[in-house]
Order: structure tokens, then sequence, then C-alpha cells
């Protein structure tokens, strides 16, 4: 463990230090302390503090095995850390599940599951009923709006198979809207979606904003993290950076963050520079 | 034997009256645990754990064989169902548990850990059998009916007994049914939202225990598998609604509980167990070839229609796109396009053989599309010149749309354009127009040139 240590502190930490710009209260929607985790003694996320302000739109993004993912499942208990807390809303996650929304991968589940579309959305609305308490009217008319607000309403029906890609990722978008969280923690919600179901998404993150909620979304498309994202979190097993967007999308922190993995970061690189032009162009955002 | 009893109609007719009261009574109860054992088996097909069954019954022997000796070192006679069901559901939760360990401490797989607890555990309930086979009370104990089952020897409290465990796991089955369908579904979302996923593995292992207890002395304990996996199974076949998938397959395990428990009652030496499973594997084999949603037939119908539409827009195109070479200026309807074209030239056009082509032109006769002048020409019928424009203006609408949006080389273009064109919607056609409106003109059925060169 020592090793790893000494080999750590040998990386300079280059924190630009968002958080001390924006609010700093301990009503924080998910502050996060000293987190670690390790997959069978080989740490995947290294020491992580973030404290992240209510009511943006936060991205996080790094290389593949940088933890992404293993974050979020970490914030949500759903694998067991090795240290460190997380704080929602200044009162430790486990009291405060109903507030955080969580939108999983959508390769995590078997979508040949006999099951409709609003069964879907519908388990969002489980936490509210309870144990044995059936589904009623209620949670299934939430379901519903739910989907109208991500465009599935027509869906409804349909068996989760038999939809594309884009509006299944919209149905679990759906699930966790039908839930009215506080907080949404995203795990890739834009992957292998197509362009309309991407456009969806992003008016509905927009949508979530401009009602003061706040989104973490794993994100790993580096040509829209200008454009979508407030502010972003680099992360490779530690936080390379975290501030708002326009400061820390750098392409040195870029390179800090996909480190010598060459072809990711002239992609990256690329990415930077057209995301900079586009910034110029619409004169920031 | 089996003859002579059916030729008694009056026995057969007792048996199905259930007028025999012993027979009524197995009856009776293993169709109530035929319909809980539906339900409860879907949940665990569901959760992809239906080996779990057959691991938690292979270990329920060792818990009955102690049951016994337990009982007997305590002065009673061993034969009380209740306390060598209690040990059977103890070990029997004992190996799941022990599998589920096994998977979580170790990096052992786990179908390798369920080969080994269930053998194991299966081992040393025969060893603990083989040592009351020494002892004077085994004789009246029967135990090895559990292994593959036995109603005979039951009196009417274990009937009691058994419908009591049947009806409680089929109510709180019913009772927790949003949550097990969370849970099957989306684990990591359930624990997300606060549900405990291992409280809630652990009520679905109960379930899958009480059944599988209350069925160790009717099925027996290496059949009883079939019971919780095949019902689900047969009702995958018909629906992929959840309520209605349970709903079927509690009824399956209760027509084959019914029916194989009736059978053997009227015939003497025939177990129920085994007559239960074969019930239900009819059923399965039935739902296998003729279910209405992931059936074999309806599958195989489904394809084949597909491959015959798309060999049929593959005619239509290439009759079209051959008479609009041979015509200048073309605008459909003229009846330009009712020349007789030759099947030479239809099967250059495309890798048809001989009598592939033959097929489809049957095919496309039969749908009235095209008429056959000779033997070696087809003609576009009227609703034939509008198909194949239909289809031809589909695949041009499509290849267009790869070529301006998704950066498709126009020489890749065609062959991507066929894997798709043949599911297009008329939703979609729409969509592809309008998004296409300012790169084409298209009035009304106008088909657009080819961007790329036929040849």
């Amino acid at each position: 463990m020592n090793v790893l240590r000494n080999l750590f502190s040998g990386h300079s930490t280059n924190i630009v230090d968002g958080h001390d710009l924006v609010d700093h209260s301990p009503k924080s929607p998910l502050a996060i302390h000293d987190l670690t985790v390790a997959y069978h003694r080989k740490p995947v996320v290294w020491d992580v503090d973030l404290e992240i302000p209510e009511g943006k739109l936060i991205g996080i993004i790094g290389p593949n095995g940088g933890g992404k993912s293993t974050l979020i499942k970490a914030c949500l208990e759903l694998i067991p850390r090795s240290s460190g807390e997380v704080w929602v809303y200044g009162q430790p996650y486990k009291k405060q599940r109903k507030q955080v929304g969580y939108v999983p991968q959508r390769e995590s589940v078997d979508w040949d599951f006999p099951v409709s579309a609003l069964d879907v959305v519908t388990m969002g609305t489980y936490g509210q009923l309870g144990w044995f308490r059936p589904v009623n009217r209620r949670s299934k008319a939430l379901a519903m709006q739910a989907l109208e607000k991500v465009n599935m309403a027509d869906y409804a029906q349909r068996q989760i198979s038999q939809l594309s890609g884009g509006q299944q990722q919209r149905v679990f978008l759906a699930r966790a809207l039908a839930q009215d969280a506080s907080l949404y923690l995203m795990d890739e919600p834009f992957a292998a979606v197509d362009a309309s179901t991407e456009k969806a998404i992003v008016a509905l993150l927009q949508e979530l904003k401009s009602r003061k909620k706040t989104c973490v979304v794993v994100h790993h498309d580096l040509a829209t993290v200008a454009e979508y994202f407030d502010m972003v979190i680099l992360l490779n097993m530690r936080v390379v950076a975290f501030g708002p967007t326009a400061e820390v999308f750098t392409e040195e922190n870029l390179r800090k963050t996909y480190g010598g993995k060459l072809t990711v970061l002239s992609e990256a690189a690329s990415a930077f520079r057209s995301a900079q032009r586009d910034d110029r162009k619409s004169g920031g955002l | 034997m089996f003859l002579s009893v059916i030729s008694d109609a009056d026995g057969l007719l007792r048996v199905f009256l259930l007028m025999d009261y012993n027979t009524r009574l197995v009856v009776f109860s293993t169709t109530l645990l035929g319909i809980a054992s539906g339900l409860i088996g879907s949940f665990l097909l569901l959760r992809k754990r239906s080996l779990m069954g057959d691991a938690l019954s292979h270990a329920t022997l060792p818990g009955i064989a102690l049951a016994f000796l337990v009982s007997v070192y305590f002065g009673g006679t061993g034969k009380s169902l209740g306390v060598l069901l209690t040990g059977a559901a103890i070990t029997g939760v004992l190996g799941v548990l022990a599998v589920t360990v096994i998977r979580s401490q170790t990096r052992i797989k786990d179908d390798t850990a369920m080969g080994v607890v269930l053998s194991v555990f299966f081992g040393a309930g025969i060893v603990l059998l083989g040592i009351i086979q020494t002892m004077p009370q085994a004789r009246a104990a029967g135990l090895e009916s559990f292994i593959y089952g036995k109603t005979a020897s039951m009196v009417y409290q274990d009937f009691v007994l058994l419908s009591v465990t049947a009806v409680v796991c089929l109510v709180l089955s019913l009772l927790l049914f949003k949550e097990f369908r969370l849970l099957c579904f989306d684990e990591g979302f359930a624990q997300s939202q606060g549900w405990s996923v291992v409280l809630l593995d652990l009520l679905m292992l109960l379930l899958v225990a009480g059944v599988t207890v209350a069925g160790l002395q009717t099925v027996g304990l290496i059949l009883i598998i079939a019971f919780l996996i095949i019902p689900a199974a047969s009702a995958r076949m018909w629906t992929f609604r959840f309520g209605h998938m349970l709903g079927l397959a509690a009824v399956i395990g209760g027509i084959s509980g019914w029916l194989g428990a009736s059978l053997s009652a009227m015939v003497a030496g025939l177990p129920a167990g085994a007559v239960i499973v074969l019930t239900a594997a009819s059923i399965f084999i039935f739902s296998l070839l003729f279910g209405a949603d992931r059936g074999v037939l309806v599958q195989m119908f489904r394809s084949c229609r597909l491959r015959q539409r798309i060999r049929r827009q593959h005619l239509l195109r290439a009759l079209y796109e051959i008479l609009e070479m041979q015509v200048e200026g073309n605008t459909v309807g003229t009846g330009e396009f009712k020349e007789s074209v030759s099947c030479e030239d239809l099967r250059r056009k495309r890798t048809w053989s001989g009598r592939e082509l033959r097929k489809i032109i049957d095919d496309a006769y039969l749908e009235a599309l095209v008429e056959l002048p000779d033997k070696a020409h087809v003609r576009l019928t009227d609703v034939g010149v509008r198909e194949s424009a239909r289809v031809t203006r589909n695949h041009r609408l499509w290849e267009i749309y790869l070529i301006e949006y998704a950066d498709i080389a126009p020489s890749h273009v065609d062959r991507d354009a066929d894997a798709i064109e043949h599911i297009l919607g008329a939703k979609l056609t729409a969509k592809l127009e309008a998004t296409m409106a300012d790169s084409i003109q298209l009035a009304g059925m106008r088909v657009p040139g080819s961007p790329h060169p036929i040849h």
C-alpha cells in the first residue's frame, strides 16, 4: 500500500478549486470525502474528494477503466467502499436515498425481460409505495408523465425488447424522473444513442437544471462536453481536475487524465480544439 | 395393468370426479402446489437462478435424514412429516447459502459452486440414509420415498400441512409481486432505491424452499426442480407481459399437478412426480412449438415472411431499374412500365439461380404483382407498377440519406440500404422525406434518380 501511496503522491495534484468559486454550503447535493474503492485489492477509485454545487449539470469524463462508473456506484453503495463517506444534502446517503435518482448503464439489464416500457418506468415509484403495496393508479399516472417528458408516451405499452437502444435509454431516464429526486446520477446515458435521443436527453437535462435539480453524468464524448455541462470532473482513478468546464477542460488537464494513451490523447486534443472553436462561435455558454 | 384400469370406466370416473377420499386429498394438494410452484418458479426463472432450486432440493436430503435421527434420539418414531420437512428446509436453505458464500467470497463461479454443493449435500444425505438403514426404526420410516416421491403413505394431516405451505407461499409471492419484479429486472436500481437485495433474495429463497419442501413427498426431490421451472418456461413462450406470464405459469403448474396426481392415482405404481413432470413437459413442448410470443413456429413464420418480402421487393426493384433504363424521362403510370422483361435480364441483375428466380416470380404472381406473358418473360401489373415504384423510392431515399447524413461512400451505399429498407415503416419513410425535402424535390410518388450508377 505504501508503494502505491508514494506512486500517487509523486503525481502533481491539479485540482482547480471549482467549489471555492461557488456555494460552499454543507447542503451540497453530493459531497464525497476520501472515497476509495478497490476490486481485489486493486484500487479503482482513489481518495476522491468532491463537493458538488446545486443546480448544475456536471460531467464525469476519463479513460475507460478510469473509475467513472465505479465512482457513481460507490456513492450509491452498490459496491463496497474501501473508505470514505458520501453526503447527500448534508446527510449520509443512506438517509437520503429518495433524493437520489439513478440511471444505470443500459447494458446492465436484460432487455428481453417480459415487461412493458410503462412497467419499467413505474418501478421508479416503487420506493414511494413501500413494501407490499401494489402499484396503484397514481404511480401509473406519474410514470406516464415521466414517459411524456422523454417523448415516449406512444411506446408505453411496448415490450422493452421491441424498443431501439435510444428508446430504451429514454425509458431508463423516465424511470429516474418518476422517482422525482433532486440529485440524478446517470451512467453513460449518451452511449450509443441516436441523434434524436441525444437531443431529447440534452433538453431533459436543461429542464432538470431549470428546476434546480443537480445532474452528475458519466460521459464519454469529449467533443460535446463543453456544450452539455456546466462543470466537469476529470477522473482517472483520482480526480485530476474539477471545476467549471471553461476553466478545467483544458488540453493540459486532458493530457493528465488520459495519460500516455496517445490515440485517445490526440482525439481529445482535437475535440478540445473544436470545443473551443464552438465556444468562441457561440460566445461561451 | 394400465389397460385394465382404463377399461374400468367406473374406476376412471371415481378418480376424475375425486370421489375417492384419499385421491381427492392428493389431487387437491398437488394442484395447489403446482399453482404455487408455477408462480414462484417464474420469479426464479426471471432472476436467472433456475438451478438454485435444484441445489436446494438436493440439499434437503441430509436434512430429512438428520431430522429423522434427532427425532428418534428424543424418543419419537421419526415419522412426523412436519419434523422431517423442517429438517429438509433447513439444510436446503443452508445449501443455497453455501453456494452464495462460495460465489461471493472466492473466485469460484456460480455453476461450479452449485455443482459442488449439490453433490456434496446429496452425498451426505445418502450416507446418512445408509446409516439409518441399519437402525430398527428405519423400515417404517420410508425415507427413500422422498427421493422419487410417493403419495401412498400420506395421511390427512400431511395434506393439510402441504396445502397450507403451498397457500402461504402463494400469498407471499403475490404480496411481493412488485418487489420481485424490480429485483428480477434491475437489482442495481432496486438497491439504489433502498430495497435490500439480500433480503429480497432471501425471501425468494425461502419461498422456493417452501414449495420444494412441500413437494418432496409427492414429487420427490430429484424432480421437484422440473415443477418449478417447466411451467414458468412454458408460460414465457406465450406472452411478454409479466403478470400474464405469472398467471399462465400458475395455471400450467396447476394443470400439471392435477393431471399428474390423477393419473398416478388411477394406475397403481405410477409415481406422481414423474407423471407430473411428463405432463408439464408435454405442455412445454407444445408451448415451445406453438407459443404465441416466442414459439418456434411463430418465429419461423415471421422470419419466413420477412425473407419472402425482401425477395419480392428485390424482384420489384430489379424490374423497375431495368424498365427505367429502357424508358427515357421515366414517369410511373405511363404504361411504358408495363413492358415485358426477360428472366435472363432479371437474373443478371442479382445473383439469383434460375430456380430461385422462378420461385420469387411465382410468389409475386400469386400476389398479383406480375403477369407472365410467356415462360421467359415477366410483366408488372398495375398494382405491381405502383408497388415497384414505392419500393425503389424507399430504397433510394434511404441511399440518399446514408450518403448525405451518415457519410457512407456511394459505392457502399447500395448494400447498406438493402439491409434496412425492407423494414422501413410508413412513419420512417415520411421522416426521411421531411429530412431530405431540401436536397431533392419529391412531389407525390416521384421516384428520385439513383444516387449511384446502376449496373
